[in-house]
């Protein structure tokens, strides 16, 4: 299918942006530069990617653990991630929150999530609040293989359906929840089979290739936004790294050849192909974008670095919203 | 029982190391006890359970999918059964989700069915901040699970405890949480080869003293103790009790201990509002109000969620150089200047 340039210029960027933003924050926490835990999105960019260029502005995001590649996707400002990764005052929660929390309310980004299923229900209810207004905003939620064993989704997935709301349910599944794989925590071998128990329309998709995600996305928002209620979305995907951490192979849980494999479908090799393929972007034209996004990566990074730390006489604030003066 | 200590010359272990020994030993004895939950197979996420699979097999050693609802239902549902499991929930953070499961069915069974149900069921799982890991992955819950007529809540503070006492949880036939402390892991003490348990409602004084009493658990039972010997140093006698278990809780030693010394505090991790400490200063009042010189002191988490940054969750969780301060102060020698 013929896809605007610009797209794919647009979902190479956001997909570049994801990658060196997660290099370099897991390059930090290697070097214990960088407190708390790191769940790294790297290997599945373009999920996030091939979702968000296909979102309008109104439209919400809910996140997991495994968070940063989202708020990325959706225009975050990597200057407060950074800060914020970092535990400082400048960060997008002024360093409350850090990496299982970083969230932007203004671009609709409802918060990554440390508890696994945690943001599913969370986007029912926004998905709600669209359908109550009537304002044709869709509530996307990203959710792992893993997650898709929880109550939580269940009931939520559910309740989406019986109430017919835009909601779109986007399953990463990248085969594995922390050390187990996908295939001892379930019986089906495809996520996308429970879609179906709810009556929610579902469809899977090659989560290494933006452009297919973009498609798929487009036509389930569409979906949503008709009216006729929630959509579900399975991208096969595959994160390089391990959960936690900075380590790809070696792993006990996974074989090296597996991640290789995987590795050999790099999102962002794929779309640089195709750029090249189509004539629409030379190899020096992709060397220069990332060369762009890495100033600024490296510029999120110094921000980061100077920013003060939380001021303490701050630890009780926001507790409570106080009354309006 | 009195034993607090273990003999000279025992070998040392981790805390981590001393949970999987005793779970090693019970397994080997009791065929009846298998262990439950995500990523058990593969040791855990802290290695509490490294080496169980290869010792026991699948069939005792369960790798659930996420789902801790039913990861504390399966548990329910075996021990009822006549089983004994050991479910794991990795992070107390994570005894929230499955709180309908633990408290309205494990910790009522027995009383709502007349007295016929048993449920020897160990629910395991690591509490507590000091890694950074923020608001859902930090928290000190215990006071939830104490409200809860029906549960046992073991809060071990050194490795020996921890052995002694999950020896007795596992063997106990009431539903009983487990929580380690995660700075805890990796530090090493004596741990005796033998089983032995430690029963579960028994105080331990870690540093007998005259002036006050200072009343904690987990983690902060050891805060407390450094703070005490900093303070000893200025001539202030602390006696340090560690109540090992919240539920059942050994008021008896703390009652003992403030009719001597005529001053207490009690020092959590948990929030101040609303924490074990509240319960512990009632009870005290209640039964030694004519020995008291002094006000209870609590020392505990101020009212906010678990902050992420190192900063901010430096202030938030008490050290010992807060509980010293806040010490002095219940015993009216404030640092000079403060
Ligand atoms: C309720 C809950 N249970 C367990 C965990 C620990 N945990 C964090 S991430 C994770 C695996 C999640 O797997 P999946 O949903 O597939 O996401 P992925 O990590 O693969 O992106 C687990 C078990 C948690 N954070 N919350
Ligand atoms: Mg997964």
């Amino acid at each position: 299918m013929a896809l605007d340039d610009d797209i794919l210029f647009d979902m190479h960027r956001r997909m570049l942006r994801i990658r060196l933003f997660e290099e370099a924050a897991g390059r930090l926490f290697e070097g214990a530069r960088m407190p708390g835990f790191i769940h790294l999105y790297v290997g599945q960019e373009a999920v996030a990617a091939g979702v968000c260029a296909a979102l309008r502005p109104e439209d919400q995001i809910s996140s997991t653990h495994r968070g940063h590649g989202h708020l990325v996707a959706k225009g975050g400002d990597l200057n407060k991630m950074m800060a914020e990764l970092m535990g400082k005052e400048t960060g997008y929660c002024n360093g409350k929150g850090g990496s299982m929390h970083i969230c932007d309310l203004d671009l609709n980004m409802l918060g990554a999530n440390g508890i696994v299923g945690g943001g599913v229900p969370i986007a029912v209810g926004a998905g709600f609040a669209n359908k109550y207004r009537d304002d044709g905003a869709v509530s996307v939620v990203f959710f792992g293989d893993g997650a898709s064993n929880i109550g939580a989704f269940h009931e939520a997935a559910n309740m989406a359906a019986a109430l017919k709301l835009p909601v779109l349910f986007v399953c990463e599944n990248n085969e594995y929840g922390e050390f187990t794989s996908r295939d001892r925590s379930m019986a089906i071998a495809d996520v996308v089979e429970r879609a179906s128990g709810y009556g929610i329309p579902g469809t899977i998709v090659d989560g290494m290739d933006a452009a297919a995600v973009y498609e798929t996305a487009l036509e389930a928002l569409e979906h949503c936004r008709s009216g006729a209620g929630p959509s579900f979305i399975e991208a096969k995907t595959y994160r390089f790294y391990n959960h936690h951490g900075v380590q790809t192979l070696g792993l006990p849980y996974r074989p090296d050849d597996e991640v290789a494999s995987w590795q050999a479908r790099d999102p962002i090799d794929g779309i640089e192909a195709r750029m090249a393929e189509a004539g629409i972007m030379t190899a020096d034209q992709a060397a220069a974008v990332r060369a762009e996004v890495q100033a600024a990566v490296d510029e999120a990074v110094e921000f980061g670095e100077s920013s003060p730390m939380p001021n303490p006489a701050r630890l009780l604030d926001d507790v409570y919203t106080e009354a309006a003066q | 029982m009195t034993i607090t200590e273990p003999a000279a010359g025992t070998r040392e272990l981790k805390y981590t190391a001393a949970f999987n020994e005793a779970l090693h030993q019970l397994m080997a004895e009791d065929g009846d006890i298998f262990v439950a939950g995500e990523d058990v197979g593969i040791g855990g996420v802290f290695g509490s359970f490294a080496g169980l699979t290869a010792a026991f097999g699948e069939r005792r050693v369960v790798d659930t999918p996420i789902a801790e609802q039913a990861i504390v239902g399966l548990g329910i549902g075996a021990g009822v059964a006549g089983l004994r499991p050991v479910v794991d929930l990795m992070f107390f953070d994570f005894v929230m989700v499955a709180m309908d499961q633990i408290a309205n069915q494990a910790a009522k069974l027995k009383y709502m069915f007349g007295g016929k149900a048993r449920l020897p069921l160990t629910i395991t799982t690591n509490g507590g901040a000091g890694l950074s890991a923020a608001a859902q992955h930090s928290q000190s819950l215990e006071a939830f699970l104490c409200h809860t007529p029906g549960l046992k809540v073991v809060m071990p503070s050194t490795p020996y405890d921890m052995k002694g006492l999950m020896i007795s949880s596992i063997r106990d036939d009431n539903p009983t949480i487990v929580v380690k402390s995660k700075m805890l892991l990796g530090v090493s003490g004596p741990v005796p080869e033998d089983m032995y348990e430690i029963p579960l409602g028994t105080a331990s004084i870690l540093r007998p003293g005259e002036d006050l009493t200072v009343v904690s658990y987990g983690r902060m039972a050891q805060e407390s103790l450094v703070a005490a010997e900093q303070l000893a140093a200025d001539g202030i006698d602390c006696e340090v009790i560690d109540l090992r278990t919240v539920q059942p809780l050994d008021i008896d030693t703390v009652i003992e201990s403030a009719k001597k010394t005529n001053r207490i505090a009690i020092v959590h991790e948990a929030v101040r509002f609303g924490g074990l400490g509240a319960e512990i200063a009632a009870q005290v009042q209640e039964h030694a109000f004519d020995y008291l010189d002094a006000p209870i002191g609590r020392v505990g988490a101020p009212f906010s969620p678990v902050p992420f940054s190192p900063s901010l969750e430096a202030d938030y969780v008490p050290n010992a150089e807060r509980i010293g301060r806040e010490l002095r102060e219940t015993i009216g020698r404030p640092l000079p200047g403060s």
